[in-house]
């Protein structure tokens, strides 16, 4: 195992749609500090917003947990929410099942997985009806 | 152009505005802030008509030069208090988003 691995942790509030993008804003100014390239800390930041409002609006509530090492970016969303119950649909873009309050806020339009998984190198998702999900994100520092 | 010399000629209030000096490079229009994310680019004024607070966290993350919230809509307090947190210029126009943008772009 590599040592030089910078690992953070952070709570996501699942009732308050107001401290989302708080883990994401420090996440990049970590990077920024590292000297990441910016094209990589702007992919970072789309990623990692994305997932972080998907577990207030989905997961209700969870946590991220981040591991940066030379060679890349990896964060894991973890939520005990409803699930996904179809993946392959949850992917399309315009699919969403976001609430209406969601949807009046800018958000629910359904480009959250699909933003993910443009923006980042790769994207696995696991998920369990009734038990919640996990959403893997993987972005190379160096490719 | 500068956050200052912009917010002068296009008559905007200031809500807050950290750096005077930032180089507006140009304009992108949004409201779903999930498009905003992708596609507004590092030192463009973001115009929308949003104004939760979660518009401060996209201002962030894009890099944008500063947020103008337009059509007169009204800025909540929080919204407020967290620009002045997170070091993000916002201002507030009467005037339409496609308005503002055509007179931003014929100033840059």
């Amino acid at each position: 195992m590599n040592n030089n691995i910078i690992t953070l942790h952070y709570d996501i509030d699942g009732t308050n749609f107001t401290i989302a993008g708080q883990a994401s804003s420090n996440i990049k100014k970590v990077l920024k500090q590292l000297g990441v390239d910016p094209a990589i800390i702007r992919r970072t930041a789309i990623s990692m917003y994305e997932g972080e409002i998907n577990t207030v609006i989905h997961g209700k509530g969870g946590v991220a947990d981040i591991y940066i090492s030379p060679d890349q970016i990896r964060i894991v969303f973890t939520d005990h929410g409803p699930g996904i119950a179809d993946i392959e649909k949850a992917m399309q873009e315009g699919f969403s099942t976001a609430s209406a309050e969601a949807r009046e806020l800018g958000f629910g339009a359904g480009m959250g997985l699909p933003n993910m998984k443009k923006y980042a190198d790769a994207l696995n998702i696991e998920s369990t009806p009734g038990e919640g999900t996990t959403v893997e994100l993987i972005i190379n520092i160096h490719s | 152009m500068t956050l200052l010399e912009m917010a002068g000629q296009l008559q905007l209030k200031t809500i807050h505005c950290t750096e005077e000096g930032v180089s507006v490079t140009g304009c992108y229009i949004g409201d779903l802030l999930s498009l905003v994310m992708s596609r507004a680019q590092e030192g463009q004024a973001w115009l929308t008509v949003q104004t939760n607070i979660n518009i401060i966290a996209v201002a962030v993350l894009t890099g944008v030069s500063c947020v103008i919230v337009t059509e007169g809509m009204e800025i909540p307090e929080e919204t407020a208090q967290k620009a002045a947190e997170q070091g993000v210029s916002l201002f507030h126009s009467e005037k339409p988003s496609y308005q503002l943008a055509c007179e931003l772009v014929a100033l840059l």
